[in-house]
């Protein structure tokens, strides 16, 4: 999800973490079959402002990158 | 200050030997919980809480058709499996100081999200109330809510507010009022898990039945933090005062 463009829609397929992040990940949201975008980017980082479920969250790189997703209009699934 | 809370006094005593209802307020950050709180209570309260640091729970009380409540504001949290300080001391209240009642307060703006926590508490108390604010925020946004059909869902009592403009708290009041004096009917809506965790969780409930006989918390959601990992409930569990088979509970922990 670390790598999604920004203003690019996708949809979270499936996610690594196990144990407490991953229990943390989804109660802000991060929950397999949920849309996400990036709106804003911090240059460098790796850290981003995903908005999801309506709401904007900020993840680090650490976190965000046990979140993988598939492009939204992709033609193959993810 | 004496002449302050001079006037604060009730015109009716309760009995001395009655103590208030005791109901708390749960809910995701930033849902309007203390808007709600100081609405009730009249108290101007800013509570700030920093994970790691000691977490505050504000209480205040107010009086309803001369009943006085007795009103917990507990610290904003996604979810109750505590993760972190505050999330831990939400979920100790629920489940050891087992409020007569608990609101928890949901943003009409994202209602989806908040959802996750509602279930949580509905896993620890079927006492609760979902209080829906922000609902002028969701219609200036064009966001409709069929909130009886969501108290249909939940199988308990939902109410819509705008606390801010104080819209809907007489209506959270009498829906308090109601399930304090037991008089709500509830059918609520429990998650159903895989056959393999309710097997095991069966096992595990069968085990307390025997042995936790005094135990006040709902052994189900015990046994599914049991399953979790987590032994943190058991261990205060097996601390607690009520509880006087405190030997099957450290067996668990080994």
């Amino acid at each position: 999800m670390t790598d999604l463009p920004v203003n690019v829609r996708g949809r979270i397929c499936y996610m690594d973490a196990q144990g407490p992040i991953r229990r943390r990940l989804m109660d802000l949201g991060f929950v397999p079959g949920t849309e996400v975008e990036i709106i804003r980017r911090r240059p460098g980082r790796g850290a981003a402002v995903y908005l999801l479920r309506g709401t904007m969250i900020v993840l680090r790189k650490e976190q965000s990158e046990h979140i993988f997703i598939e492009l939204i209009g992709a033609d193959t699934d993810g | 200050m004496g002449k302050a809370q001079l006037l604060k006094l009730p015109r009716k005593f309760p009995l001395p030997e009655q103590t208030p209802p005791v109901i708390a307020l749960a809910g995701n950050p930033n849902t309007g919980k203390s808007t709600i709180f100081n609405l009730l209570t009249g108290l101007k309260q800013h509570t700030g809480n920093w994970p790691g640091k000691t977490v505050l729970l504000s209480s205040g009380s107010y009086y309803y058709q001369q009943q006085e409540y007795k009103l917990v504001d507990l610290p904003g949290t996604y979810s109750l499996l505590a993760n972190s300080p505050d999330e831990e001391s939400a979920r100790d209240f629920l489940c050891f100081a087992r409020p007569q009642a608990t609101v928890v307060v949901a943003d009409a703006t994202c209602l989806e999200r908040n959802l996750n926590l509602i279930l949580q508490v509905l896993e620890i108390t079927s006492q609760m109330i979902v209080c829906v604010n922000l609902l002028d925020e969701a219609k200036r946004k064009h966001i409709s809510l069929d909130l009886k059909a969501l108290e249909v869902e939940l199988g308990v009592p939902v109410v819509a507010t705008t606390a801010s403009r104080g819209r809907g708290i007489n209506r959270l009041k009498e829906a308090i009022k109601d399930m304090a004096a037991g008089r709500t009917n509830v059918t609520p809506r429990r998650i159903i898990y895989d056959e393999e965790v309710e097997m095991a969780l069966q096992q595990i409930q069968f085990q307390m039945a025997e042995t936790l006989e005094n135990c006040q918390i709902d052994r189900r959601f015990l046994a599914l933090r049991l399953l979790d990992g987590d032994q943190t409930l058991i261990r205060k569990a097996a601390d607690h005062k009520n509880l006087e088979d405190k030997v099957w509970a450290q067996s668990l922990l080994k």
